[in-house]
């Protein structure tokens, strides 16, 4: 059984200019035990996704479609329902730890608050499980009477993922987790995500722009553009073999230390992601993709299947397109 | 040199992060805490002694709070007309250091008598104050929307009404009284806190951990008293002293125009019957000018307290 699944999913933002589609048609399945990868451009709407999971979103924002959280239908929740599903059922590792942690508050009592709201348990109880929890990401128990200021970047973030495990919700949501971080530290978090995740069976969806985080994290990946998924399937698999010209564009952008080729040959992909307000017609990426043909401005691409549980959604896919031999290149 | 830190989660160091360690013995961490706690004061303390004005302050306030205290514990007996034997209006005089009024009644007795119901006043009516004006800023901003509007127009309303005519009217429903006093400054005095508190609230409102704590299932109540308002303090404190200022600058305006407690001397009632008693006419400057200057003092040691505290909470007055 899936503990999340999102079904042609469509997310409008409310704004002075009119309606801004976040989110155009989005299928998500993450089964249990599973990592889930979530990649794409700033503003492709991976954190719409992941504020819509637990409608965190502005209260004029649009969310159609279904999702699903260990079967519950989250769009129809009552708010009392939706507050006790919240962090019991699936928890966010914020992006930048150091604005997620209340300056005037200790870290134990911040970690102890998700699971006194919850009444899962007393305050001396809490304080217990918050130093196994301390223990868990590989801070001293003792660290819990500090302020956030006390803490470097990296402790912040483990102090992020305690509190993301502190009510064991089935699903962890980490929301760009290691990117104010430093390489080095960044390198010793993702181990610790990936070992918790090993050890106590978590599910996760893993949200970052760095492709080559998720090879390492995730099971599966979805690669998004323009508030849809363009491919999905196995992570090693697609970052080895993209099938979709952006993603092999996003696997292209993270240059290898040491290899020949990247060395004064930077590869990046011109041009910006589209305004939501004015999506291009036919496939999204075909302006700025390098293997787009007269056909590409005029058909919408569905996600074709493109071998042993992949899709992508391009018509350069094997059989998507009777026209496929006409490639401009 | 550095002693390794006790870890129960095994070596710090295979983390790769150096956990400072300044706590060279082993603590219990209510120990740490109390260290912590001691340090912090210290600094602040060490940053406060700094500024000359907010010491300056400081020390004519403990001046005036200890003879409030005298005054608390000394005998009423010497306010009494009936009872004292002074002369008239006398000038300053070595039994009289500040010479006496138009009853007999010793100046500097009803000074310092004075000075315990001017600060009374002054501090209760600015907790009321300070409470409403919190109440109301952070329910407008924290809500926003509708309620916002509603008591924010309700708040200008509060700023443009002039306050005086306000509290003579409330007054003279109410009936004269020391509470009267107390509850018209209360009620009075609150809107500019409430657009202060307001003005902190929205930007605390935006900030990420808030968000934090409503995906963590966290409800309004919550987030209010563990994030909002522990986040607005500091705004509130230093307001409050501003605001004790001003309370006591009241209290002696209404006394004056004989809106007090009749039978409670305070330092604007002193001046109030210094006034009716023709102190000025008879050239009695003993009578009606050092409850003045006890009013132009302490005003300025709460204000000069304000300042130097604004100094240290507001990074960006702070002198480099």
């Amino acid at each position: 059984m899936s503990v999340l699944s999102l079904k042609d999913v469509h997310i409008t933002y409310h704004t002075a200019a009119g309606g801004v589609p976040a989110v155009r048609g989005v299928d998500i399945e993450v089964a249990k035990g599973e990592v889930l990868g979530l990649a794409g451009e700033s503003g492709c709407g991976k954190s719409t996704i992941a504020g819509a999971i637990l409608r965190l979103l502005p209260s004029k924002t649009k969310v159609e479609g279904s999702i699903t959280l260990d079967g519950e239908d989250i769009l129809s929740m009552k708010l009392g329902r939706l507050r006790a599903v919240r962090w019991t059922g699936a928890s966010i590792v914020f992006q930048g730890a150091m604005h997620a942690l209340n300056p005037v508050q200790r870290v134990g009592d911040q970690i102890g608050e998700a699971i006194t709201v919850h009444n899962q348990a007393g305050e001396r109880e809490a304080k217990v499980r918050v130093g196994s929890l301390l223990e868990q990401v590989g801070l001293p128990t003792r660290r819990a009477a500090d302020y956030p200021h006390e803490l470097s970047g990296g402790q912040k973030q483990r102090v992020m993922i305690a509190m993301a495990l502190a009510c064991n919700p089935s699903l962890i949501i980490a929301d760009e987790p290691t990117t104010a971080l430093d390489v080095m530290v960044q390198a010793q978090v993702l181990r610790l995500m990936k070992d918790l995740q090993r050890d106590l069976g978590l599910s996760m969806v893993f949200i970052t722009h760095d492709l080559s985080v998720l090879v390492e994290t995730s099971d599966r990946l979805a690669i998004m553009y323009a508030g849809k998924i363009v491919e999905e399937g196995p992570a090693t698999a697609v970052f080895e073999d993209p099938k979709h010209p952006y993603t092999a564009a996003l696997a292209a952008a993270f240059p290898q230390i040491g290899d020949l080729r990247f060395r004064g040959n930077p590869t990046g992909l011109g041009g910006d992601p589209p305004d939501p307000q004015e999506i291009p017609s036919g496939c999204p990426f075909h302006p700025r993709c390098p293997a787009a043909f007269a056909d590409c401005q005029r058909t919408v691409p569905e996600l074709y299947t493109a071998g042993a549980g992949r899709r992508a959604a391009c018509l350069l896919v094997e059989g998507a397109h009777t026209g496929a031999a006409e490639v401009a290149e | 040199m550095q002693t390794p830190p006790i870890t129960p989660g095994g070596d710090p160091n295979l983390t790769g992060e150096r956990i400072p360690d300044s706590l060279a013995e082993v603590r219990s961490p209510r120990q740490i805490r109390r260290a912590r706690r001691r340090r912090a004061l210290s600094t602040f303390w060490a940053q406060y002694r700094k500024s000359k004005m907010g010491m300056a302050g400081l020390i004519i306030l403990a001046f005036f709070a200890a003879v409030a205290i005298f005054a608390v514990l000394a005998s009423k007996d010497g306010l009494d007309p009936t009872l004292v034997e002074g002369p008239r209006l006398a000038s300053p005089s070595t039994t009289y250091p500040l010479g006496t009024d138009s009853f007999g009644v010793s100046v500097l007795t009803q000074v310092i008598q004075g000075s315990k119901i001017s600060l009374l006043v002054g501090l209760v009516a600015s907790v009321m104050s300070i409470a409403i004006g919190a109440l109301v800023g952070i329910v407008a901003g924290y809500r926003g929307g509708t309620y916002d509007t509603l008591l924010m127009r309700f708040t200008d309303f509060g700023l443009v009404v002039p306050w005086l005519a306000l509290a003579i009217i409330l007054a003279s429903i109410i009936g004269p009284s020391l509470i009267t006093i107390i509850l018209v400054i209360g009620l009075t005095s609150w809107p500019g806190t409430a657009r202060l508190v307001r003005s902190q609230v929205l930007s605390v409102r935006e900030r990420p951990y808030v968000e934090r704590a409503r995906a963590l299932g966290g409800g309004n109540w919550h987030m209010i008293a563990h994030h909002v308002l522990p986040n607005v303090m500091p705004v509130i404190l230093a307001n409050a002293v501003l605001v004790v200022a001003i309370a006591i600058l009241s209290e002696t305006a209404l006394s004056f125009l004989g809106l007090g407690d009749p039978f409670s001397f305070s330092w604007g009632g002193i001046i109030e019957s210094a006034f009716n008693g023709h102190a000025t006419t008879l050239g009695a400057w003993w009578w009606i000018g050092p409850p003045g200057i006890c009013i132009v003092l302490v005003v300025l040691a709460f204000t000069m307290i304000g300042f130097a505290l604004d100094e240290i909470i507001n990074p960006k007055l702070r002198e480099r």
